[in-house]
């Protein structure tokens, strides 16, 4: 009976955002918090009741609206699909989006544009339910394309700032390279297996095609190409740091918790094809330790607190995909949900840091706020304690499962393991760095509050997600093949447990009490070299700017000029200098009419004479 | 047609030189007055001209064309010394350069 009510999940966010939008702000505040809070609030609730029945009786279960369109035997509908990888997604929409509402309620307080956002932000709910409970890929496009425009409109929502512009346009044209990647790959697979219906795709593909074939291998590639945009990993991880222009709240929301995982979603649902092209596996796991391993360098270098974040995000997105690339399927998803918690708790901790001290983003400049603040101090000790994989928190659990399959992949598999402990244990140092130096040390500036309740709960419980999250066992073991029951060494293990320690001892060392001096290092040649090679995010910005974006505009500067309409502009031209001269003859002076007429007839008659003097 | 002869080329030569005074006149005065004038001269120097060659040919045709060009002339004056007045109304002046409205 409750699965025939899951389309009001997405439908009750999407009310209050049509309504929001409606009434352009016309509502009380505490009405428009309600809206906003309040419909994310049931969605997560109904979520929550589906959930329950779902883990009773845990059959997967298709819900047909109504038919979309007719072309030929292209016949997608609008039909929602629920099993456990739903369920997961859902809950993490639901429930870390409804906690980010209800903080956004207090860091908007003094916004204007306060009705604009939550219209907004429901939007981005809908939309990302919509992604992640379509049963075909057409319908999860519409959602993959949604969660794109909001991001655009949420990164670009203090517009009057032409830099938060700029960064929403350039996350929009990033994403879309990828999108435009997925949209050739939604058509060959259509055209090669004749539907888009993901479980039908699947069961067709394994039919149609052998393992190791080339096509599957196309397709794969082109819907990781959208994954890859989505969720900012290496080649187009350029436009998240940017994004960072946002709310804080937004950050936390699509930025952190949900939108950018989208790709891992994306290659998640569509694991039967990826296991028909063990190559694209490979690649996805490639690039995701690449990326993972190039933003902890780079995260370790930042001074924005935001950006600190978001590059440590990328790296821990990178982690996922490691885990998909590496077949540990059940691993990958459970880092999302773990992530989910630990990092819009941290974005949410850095939120309230920036709400209470006057939009101060870098960390230089905070220090000492560890008494100021103590909610959020201990948001941002036990996010970054989970973040870094400290043992017993939620990030350990799958960071370490992750590490532990990828160690067990044939061939390969050693090295991404001992390059994923490289990440871990950057992703310590740069984790405890940013607490050290934004709570302890002495006082910079003084907050001038400290949070209300609409932050602190949130706040509060997500501490609480983060810590025991990874007690949670998720209900995606039908979804996904089996693993084998394999396990590695227990000196592996022990390995992977230590490493985040050493990270952390060293940031304490390092950053807190100092006796590990490493400015002899920074201050030398090389040092400094690295450090703006890293702090750049490997130059990579830079290089697009060269390879792209430069020969784009001097391109377009030349044809502005419109040289093909050249010549034409030539007749233009003449037509228009003689038509000046002549206008000028037509100056209104009779005499001068008349002076000229004469003199014309004059030399007409005498050129008649020249030519034919018989006539005297 | 007996009595004083003159000859053609006399004739034509005083027609000219009407003519010419005629045009300069148009060319160089200012006044609309005399540039009405002057007009007026030209077309008697060149109904001057058909009376006399209707006389050398001993045809009527030359007489003819002079009444048309008597009934041109006095209709142009009818119309022009209206406008004149018109000129002196709007512009409180009969110099035509200053009615000049155009900007070439």
């Amino acid at each position: 009976m409750m699965f025939e009510l899951v389309w009001l999940i997405p439908f009750i966010p999407l009310c209050s955002s049509v309504l929001l939008m409606l009434t352009a702000g016309n509502l009380p505040r505490l009405l428009i918090g309600s809206l906003g809070v309040g419909s994310v609030g049931i969605a997560a609730l109904l979520t929550l009741i589906t959930g329950i029945y779902f883990m009773a009786e845990p059959v997967p279960f298709e819900l047909t609206l109504w038919s979309w369109m007719q072309v030929g035997n292209f016949a997608p509908s609008v039909a929602f699909y629920f099993d456990g990888l739903t369920l997961v997604m859902m809950s993490v929409i639901t429930g870390v989006g409804f906690l980010i509402h209800l903080f956004s309620t207090e860091f908007m307080d003094q916004d204007h544009s306060y009705a604009r956002y939550f219209a907004y932000l429901n939007m981005f709910v809908a939309a990302m339910l919509i992604l992640v409970m379509a049963d075909n890929l057409l319908l999860l496009y519409l959602g993959w394309e949604g969660v794109g425009v909001c991001s655009y409109l949420l990164v670009g929502f203090w517009y009057k700032n032409s830099a938060n512009g700029q960064a929403a346009r350039k996350a929009f044209i990033v994403t879309r390279i990828g999108d435009t990647a997925m949209a050739l790959g939604l058509f060959l697979l259509f055209t090669e297996l004749g539907t888009l219906d993901i479980q039908a795709m699947t069961t067709v593909a394994k039919e149609t095609w052998q393992v190791g074939d080339n096509m599957p291998l196309i397709a794969c590639l082109l819907l990781l190409g959208g994954a890859v945009g989505k969720s900012a990993q290496l080649p187009l991880h350029t436009w998240l740091p940017d994004a960072m222009a946002g709310p804080t709240p937004v950050s936390a929301l699509i930025h952190a918790a949900t939108m950018v995982t989208a790709g891992v979603y994306l290659i998640a649902r569509t694991n039967g094809l990826f296991l028909l092209a063990p190559t694209a596996m490979m690649a996805v796991a490639i690039i995701g330790i690449a990326t993972s391993l190039m933003a902890a360098f780079t995260a370790l270098m930042q001074s924005d607190i935001k950006r600190i974040l978001a590059y440590s995000t990328i790296s821990q997105i990178g982690y996922m995909f490691l885990a998909l690339g590496v077949g540990a399927w059940t691993a990958g998803i459970f880092h999302l949900m773990t992530h989910a918690f630990f990092k819009a708790l941290l974005f949410l901790g850095s939120g309230a840091i920036i709400h209470c001290l006057h939009h101060e983003h870098n960390i230089f400049k905070m220090g000492g706020l560890r008494s100021r603040m103590p909610v959020t101090f201990w948001s941002f000790m036990i996010g970054s304690a989970a973040l870094a994989a400290l043992p017993m928190t939620s990030g350990f659990f799958s960071k370490d499962q992750i590490l532990l399959q990828a160690y067990l992949l044939p061939g390969m598999g050693p090295y991404f393991w001992i390059a994923g402990l490289v990440g871990a244990l950057l992703t310590a140092m740069y984790s405890f760095r940013l607490v050290f130096i934004v709570f302890f040390g002495k006082l910079n500036i003084e907050p001038d509050r400290d949070t209300g309740w609409r932050m602190a709960i949130p706040l509060t419980v997500l501490c609480g997600l983060s810590l025991i999250g990874g007690y949670f066992v998720i209900p995606v073991q039908a979804v996904f093949p089996p693993l084998s029951d394999e396990h590695p060494a227990l000196w592996v293990e022990y390995i992977s447990i230590l490493v985040p320690v050493i990270g952390l001892l060293l940031a304490y060392l390092i950053f807190h009490s100092r006796q590990l001096r490493v400015d002899g290092i920074v201050d030398s040649k090389i040092g400094q070299l690295l450090h703006r090679f890293w702090f750049s995010g490997w130059g990579i910005d830079w290089l697009y700017d060269q390879l792209f974006v430069r020969p784009y505009y001097g391109l377009s500067t030349m044809l502005k000029s419109e040289p093909v309409d050249a010549m034409y502009s030539l007749i233009v031209a003449i037509n228009q200098t003689f038509n000046q001269l002549l206008s000028e003859a037509q100056s209104g002076r009779m005499r001068w009419y008349i002076v000229s007429m004469v003199f014309g007839l004059l030399v007409l008659i005498s050129l008649a004479l020249q030519i034919s003097p018989e006539v005297l | 047609m007996e009595g004083l002869n003159v000859p053609l080329n006399h004739i034509l030569l005083v027609s000219s030189l009407l003519f010419a005074i005629g045009m300069l006149g148009l060319m160089i005065r200012r006044n609309i007055i005399f540039i009405l004038m002057s007009l007026e001269v030209m077309l008697n120097s060149a109904a001057l001209a058909f009376v006399a060659a209707g006389a050398h040919w001993g045809q009527p045709d030359g007489q003819v064309v002079f009444m048309l060009i008597l009934t041109v002339a006095a209709a142009e004056v009818a119309v022009g010394l209206g406008l004149v007045l018109q000129v002196q109304k709007r512009f409180k002046t009969l110099d035509m350069d200053y009615a000049n409205r155009m900007r070439g």
